[in-house]
């Protein structure tokens, strides 16, 4: 029986200190570059497999009215702090326009009045937050598909980047304003709309106003809110961090269909 | 499973043989498993700290009601951490909802030795709990696809209708509280307990892990709306992506004891070098 113990005593101790080592190492090979490297190597398997998942272009699962969440929750910025924004939503943004330049055959400007003008799609869909909670709400807006084909890609036009009026971290640079990019499979997505009411009234500020992107099948941080100017890129790797999105440059995933 | 060797030269002992008990497929599978479901636990918790309640149903969020809330009374001094299931609050401070990290008191619902990495980073548990996700699910393909092509789990790991019969499942359960395990010739096969726990996990949490964690996918959900039918909505399966996440973490604890109190060096030899010894009684002793 002593023995037993004995034994027992060694093998649990040994596994916890076993455990504990690989804790206090685990922090040690986060930091890691090259274990970093390879952690990410997995964004790309997962956006291959849900491109090939997602080839036939399904819709996100649409709700009914008696699904939508009573509170929507407000995240990230709930008011952009900036002079050109509080002038702008002083006026009820009559003065707003949205930019569309870049790679485009013809450079664009649109007022809130213009966009609510072109055909509308309404879709009532899950937004769902790269923390964890999920949110139902009824959006409306222009599918940003018909907003490029009226601006007319360039051969080489792979990106749209949002600018957004927000900055949420204030920085003497300007790299804590909030952008975002996503590719033109997702640009001219049915459901990828440039919204600009929810749940049948103008946006609010706490939740993009005047215009937000919703670019359902993926988290909420692609949802850009407070879009100022669309611009169609070939390749992001020269905004700000490098990595496509305000969340992309610091260590979230660019696809974020997972 | 056949004897490769014989320990005991006495004829009246029982002699000791040791048998193939785990194939190198088997033992290699289940090597990577338990590294995937450590690194996949602790990034997990991770993550549920980054938004530490859970709900029913399509959507959820801070106004909405939880079922399960892990979470700290105000900040500052008489702050306490609690557990709050329903509508009962446990205290947990110290523990969960309330810990001290780098030696101060911190609000966080798991505490920082049970996360990876250890100081809150969601961006960095998703991405460990990603990559290994896909180890895991590669780890799972390959052991399954051996143990349908193979038999293994057929042979090894179904129970047949006798031991399915109450009374035997009976039997087998008042040995393991006595601790009375088996030995000799019985002991060269699972008996039906271990094979009805090894199924429930191989065949049933181990996917419903995969499955409640895709539905949280937003393109998954898309490609295979389906999921949100099966589960009941996308925060319905992050509720039951963390009960099946501790089912499996009980079912270690009791697999973790089972191997040390019914012989951890036969058993741990067994699942690192395929040999397992049995005491035999001499045939014409």
């Amino acid at each position: 029986m002593n023995t037993l113990l004995t034994r027992r005593r060694f093998v649990v101790g040994g596994a916890l200190g076993a455990g504990a080592l690989a804790l206090g190492g685990c922090d040690a090979l986060d930091q890691s570059a090259d274990v970093d490297s390879a952690l990410r190597s997995a964004e790309a398997l997962t956006l291959d497999a849900q491109r090939m998942l997602l080839r036939r272009r399904p819709l996100a699962r649409e709700y009914s009215a008696a699904d939508i969440s009573p509170t929507f929750r407000v995240n990230g910025t709930q008011a952009p702090d900036s002079a050109e924004y509080a002038a702008l939503h002083e006026n009820a943004f009559a003065a707003w326009k949205l930019k569309i330049d870049g790679l485009v055959n013809r450079p664009m400007e649109l007022s809130r009045a213009e966009l609510k003008k072109l055909p509308s799609r309404t879709q009532i869909t899950r937004h769902d937050c790269v923390e964890g909670w999920s949110a139902i709400g009824q959006w409306t807006g222009v599918q940003l598909g018909l907003v490029l084909q009226a601006a007319g890609l360039k051969p080489n036009a792979r990106f749209a980047v949002f600018h957004c009026a927000d900055e949420l971290e204030k920085t003497f640079d300007g790299s804590g304003r909030y952008y975002e990019s996503i590719d033109l499979v997702d640009a001219f997505h049915p459901q990828t709309i440039l919204a600009y009411a929810m749940n049948g009234a103008d946006l609010t500020v706490g939740h993009g106003a005047p215009l937000r992107l919703r670019v359902e099948r993926q988290l909420g941080y692609k949802h850009a809110k407070y879009v100022m100017r669309i611009e169609i890129v070939e390749d992001f790797g020269g905004l700000w961090g490098g990595r496509g999105g305000y969340w992309e440059d610091r260590g979230y995933q660019w696809y974020a269909g997972i | 499973m056949n004897v490769v060797m014989r320990h005991s030269h006495s004829t009246s002992d029982p002699r000791t043989v040791l048998i193939r008990r785990h194939s190198v497929v088997v033992r290699m599978t289940h090597w990577l498993n338990v590294l995937c479901l450590a690194i996949l636990l602790l990034s997990g918790l991770q993550i549920f700290n980054a938004y530490p309640r859970l709900h029913w149903g399509q959507y959820g969020a801070d106004a909405d009601r939880a079922v399960l809330e892990i979470g700290a009374s105000d900040s500052g001094p008489g702050s306490h951490g609690f557990v709050k299931l329903g509508n009962v609050s446990v205290p947990t401070t110290g523990v969960l909802g309330l810990s001290k990290a780098d030696g101060e008191w911190t609000q966080r619902a798991f505490p920082v030795w049970l996360t990876l990495p250890s100081y809150q980073d969601l961006a960095a548990g998703r991405r460990w709990h990603f990559f290994f996700a896909w180890v895991f699910v590669a780890n799972g393909a390959v052991y399954l696809t051996y143990g349908l092509l193979t038999g293994h789990i057929r042979r090894d790991l179904a129970p047949d209708r006798h031991e399915l019969a109450p009374r035997h499942l009976w039997r087998d359960i008042i040995d393991h509280i006595h601790l009375r395990f088996p030995a000799g010739e019985r002991a060269r096969r699972y008996n039906a307990l271990q094979k009805l726990a090894y199924i429930a996990v191989v065949a049933g949490l181990l996917p419903l892990m995969v499955l409640t964690g895709l539905t949280m996918s937003p393109g998954m959900d898309a490609a295979f709306p389906v999921l949100l039918d099966i589960f009941g909505g996308r925060q319905s399966a992050r509720t039951l992506h963390f009960i099946s996440a501790s089912l499996i973490v009980l079912f270690v604890i009791v697999h973790v004891a089972m191997v040390i109190l019914s012989g951890p060096w036969n058993n741990m030899r067994s699942m690192i070098t395929g040999r397992y010894a049995i005491r035999q009684k001499e045939p014409d002793a």
